[in-house]
């Protein structure tokens, strides 16, 4: 039988094995077509670390300025260090972390992190400005208009003059003055391949399965503050109302004990099944109680309209209300309508319905 | 509410106690107005209460008339008509009683719900396969509903052919359909230094699991004539405004486990997870599962995207940044009872949760309800599948004391869940991604549920 994992089994063999496929895979015979270069040219818009497939173009620290103020500000400030919206892009960066290529203050545990403090790669930076910004109107911006905001942020992070001019010439230059060039590390276990290397496949922590009184500190370190109680909202309206717990009545303050719990809780259910009964409106009750299928508002089916129903009896829902509930026949027709088993409430609103001339 | 301190056990008070006020007067009011349903219902739920003080000897006792109102006196749905089948075009919602199961956000996270996040209700799922209304979310620039006859993909870069596919051709391709979790790599991210918020929907929320259907990219691939001696990274983007990109390891997309997928529990994708493209990267993070799925690039360096170069990046004491992390590693957390709960008794329950890896299967999960001390071995609800939640159970009779309960999952590499305190031994508290610390929730005396950390 063929299956796609042994497909796959046999691809990677074949690669093992050196045997790369030096042509398209003619299996899945009349499926794609192959790629217009304008086509590639709309869509492959991606700018790699080595400034493979960035656009020609340039701009000025200052065009930048003005770009950013009209277009940008509003969300990340006009020196790109606000909070409000988004994490600062700009701060913490020194003249001292552009010869390092590690910015010092991300060993702060004090200190927040901005994306100039993290960011390695500069055209990270490009691409990302490039296809998602402005906010609300992505991939509008001009090459030129990229490199410019890209200038002035660098101006902003003490990595370019006030009077430079960023373009596809000088950018690989200014990759070598990132302030935090030398901070990533890709030693660790969490990528799934070697792509990267044999430097680092091993988990860094390592726990045991103990069974038995077994290390652990039975102390609670950290909790919730009082205050924070109903932060969230009402708990109790983030649980499902049946099952073996119930959410916790954070609007209340906390009970002092089970029994306390288990009558809070008794009362809230007791609440939520009123609030749950709502009252169905007539037209509601013609279909739910079956009503519909033998009467149209309008056109006769099985028995009368109810249209014409309410002008003989207009004004006597008592009278409705006992027919529906005996039924009868010989008024309308030799059909027999059936005894009505509906709840009184309900019999109530329809003959009250039919009564005043059962309006759609 | 009145607490009578000298009763002991389970005791309730009267039905004037158990009533509140306010209630008291809907009730002579609603009488007045000749409708009875809300007494009876107070009554059947205070009836365990009657002639206080009683002592339950059970949860569900024998009320004093001598039977249940619910079971004494036949309900409508048993006496009257039912409804019919649903209207045309209509697509079948949860019950009314279930509006409280709901994805949620988090107030203050974010500051637009454009780039934000909303919680799948752990704490009320079954099973491991999330509801697909209730499939956590996490967008960079909004979501969209795309005309799937507009949507294209596109294959270029190291191929010896760049390709354009329809969607319908996509779905013309052989399809396979397998479960699999998906985590954001921030889940659990507030937790890092301390606890910061009060249920596992907060906590743990930004996880799903669904059947996926779709089409190893791995055969599109070698469609457009793959060099896979030279292409070992791989680029997929999005179509929405981001653009989202990550680069993808090719070893993963030549293991066949990396699909192109469509389908999501039996339908197509919701248009929040993807519609109608998404890509499926079984055990990595959620941001490298690119939605709106338009473009494959391969090449022979990773690409550096602004969300593997300046977010999901994990910063670590020394001032590195981990780049690059995709591996969601191996993590369990017990999802009933869990904080915010409130238990009504004490005696048995079935103590429940998930447990998940992303280098394989669950092979084991271990539950102390003593914070540590002592563990039992979890029962695993089969099929145990790779990369998809495994669900637990144990049993548990709470004696009403102060309980802490936890769970810890080994994988079927042997890696254990780790604690708290040996995360932070190595990645201190402010690396925001990939927390996967063993959880704690105390058990009060007062039934109450609350997070906590022991470390």
């Amino acid at each position: 039988m063929f299956s796609y994992r042994d497909v796959c089994v046999a691809v990677a063999i074949a690669t093992t094995a050196g045997l790369v496929l030096a042509q398209g895979d003619s299996r899945f015979e009349g499926v794609g077509r192959a790629a217009t270069a304008k086509e590639i040219a709309a869509w492959d818009i991606d700018v790699r670390p080595d400034f493979k497939g960035i656009p020609k173009g340039s701009g000025s620290v200052a065009q930048g300025q003005d770009i950013w103020e009209a277009k940008c500000s509003h969300c990340h400030g006009v020196f790109g260090d606000s909070g409000e919206v988004f994490s600062p892009l700009i701060g913490g960066v020194t003249a001292e972390d552009v010869k390092t290529g590690h910015v010092a203050k991300l060993r702060d545990p004090t200190a927040g992190r901005t994306t100039f403090m993290k960011v390695a790669t500069l055209s990270t930076i490009f691409d990302y400005i490039n296809r998602a910004m402005p906010w609300t109107a992505p991939k509008s911006l001009k090459p030129d208009e990229v490199y410019a905001v890209l200038a002035y942020l660098l101006n902003l992070s003490n990595v370019l003059p006030d009077d430079f001019v960023l373009s596809d010439q000088n950018i690989a230059e200014i990759q070598k003055r990132m302030p935090n060039r030398n901070g990533m590390t890709t030693a660790h276990a969490m990528w799934p391949g070697k792509e990267f290397g044999e430097s680092s496949k091993s988990p860094d922590v390592k726990n045991v399965a103990c069974m038995k009184d077994c290390e652990t500190e039975l102390k609670v370190n950290s909790f919730l503050p009082d205050f924070a109680r109903n932060a969230h909202g009402n708990l109790a309206d983030q649980n499902r109302s049946v099952g073996p717990q119930r959410g916790a009545i954070t609007t209340q303050p906390e009970a002092k004990s089970l029994q306390e719990n288990v009558a809070l809780e008794q009362q809230a259910a007791a609440k939520a099944s009123a609030a749950t009964k709502t009252a169905d409106g007539p037209l509601a009750l013609i279909t739910k109680n079956g009503c519909s299928v033998c009467h149209g508002i309008d056109a006769k089916i099985v028995g009368p309209a109810f249209s014409d129903v309410a002008k003989k009896y207009a004004a006597k829902p008592d009278y409705l209300a006992t027919k529906i509930r005996s039924g009868g026949s010989g008024l309308w027709g030799s059909i027999p309508m059936p005894a009505q088993t509906l709840p009184d409430a309900e019999l109530k609103v329809i003959a009250n319905w039919l009564s005043t001339g059962a309006v759609k | 509410m009145n607490q009578d301190e000298t009763s002991s056990g389970r005791l309730l008070k009267a039905p004037e106690n158990f009533l509140s006020r306010e209630d008291i007067k809907t009730v002579f009011a609603e009488a007045k107005a000749g409708r009875r349903d809300f007494i009876r219902r107070a009554f059947t739920a205070a009836a365990a209460s009657v002639a206080a003080p009683v002592v339950l000897a059970q949860a569900n006792p024998v009320p004093t008339e001598g039977g249940d109102p619910n079971i004494l006196n036949l309900p409508e749905h048993s006496t009257g008509l039912g409804q019919g089948v649903s209207p045309e075009g209509s697509y079948g919602k949860p019950s009314k009683y279930e509006s409280n199961v709901q994805r949620r956000q988090s107030p203050g996270l974010t500051q637009t719900t454009q780039a934000s996040v909303s919680f799948a209700p752990l704490q009320s799922l079954f099973g491991i396969v999330t509801p697909s209304g209730l499939h956590f979310e996490r967008h960079h620039q909004g979501w969209w509903d795309i005309d799937p006859s507009k949507h294209r993909l596109m294959i270029n870069g190291m191929v010896k052919t760049p390709m354009v596919f329809t969607m319908d051709e996509i779905m013309r391709l052989p399809s396979v359909s397998r479960f699999h979790f998906i985590e954001c790599g921030a889940n659990t991210a507030a937790e890092w230094g301390n606890v910061a918020v009060p249920t596992v929907q907060y906590t743990h929320g930004m996880l799903s699991c669904s059947e996926f259907t779709g089409v190893p990219l791995i055969a599109i691939l070698e469609r457009a004539g793959v060099d896979l001696k030279n292409g070992k990274f791989v680029l997929a983007e999005g179509a929405d405004g981001s653009s989202m990109t990550r680069t993808i390891p090719m070893s993963l997309i030549l293991s066949g486990e990396v699909l192109v997928a469509y389908g999501q529990n039996g339908e197509m994708l919701r248009p929040e997870n993807g519609y109608p493209l998404r890509l499926v990267v079984p055990g990595v993070q959620g941001v490298s599962w690119v939605k709106y799925l338009r473009r494959i690039k391969v090449g022979d360096m990773p690409f550096a995207t602004k969300d593997e170069a300046v977010h999901y990046v994990d910063l670590l004491p020394d001032g590195q940044l981990r780049q690059y992390g995709s591996v969601q590693e191996c993590k369990s957390v017990v999802t009933t009872p869990s904080g915010g709960q409130v238990l009504l008794d004490k005696g048995f329950y079935n103590i429940s949760g998930l447990a998940w890896s992303g280098r394989g299967k669950v092979k084991k999960v271990d539950v102390t309800v003593d914070g540590g001390r002592n563990w039992r071995e979890a029962r695993l609800e089969g099929p145990v599948m790779s990369k998809a939640l495994t669900r637990f159970n144990i049993d548990w009779v709470w004696d009403g004391s102060p309980a802490i309960v936890q769970s810890r999952a080994m994988d079927e590499t042997g890696y254990v869940q780790a604690t708290y305190k040996q995360l932070r031994a190595v990645r201190g508290t402010r690396s925001i991604y990939h927390n996967n610390a063993i959880q704690s929730w105390l058990v009060q005396e007062n039934g109450e549920v609350k997070n906590v950390q022991l470390s």
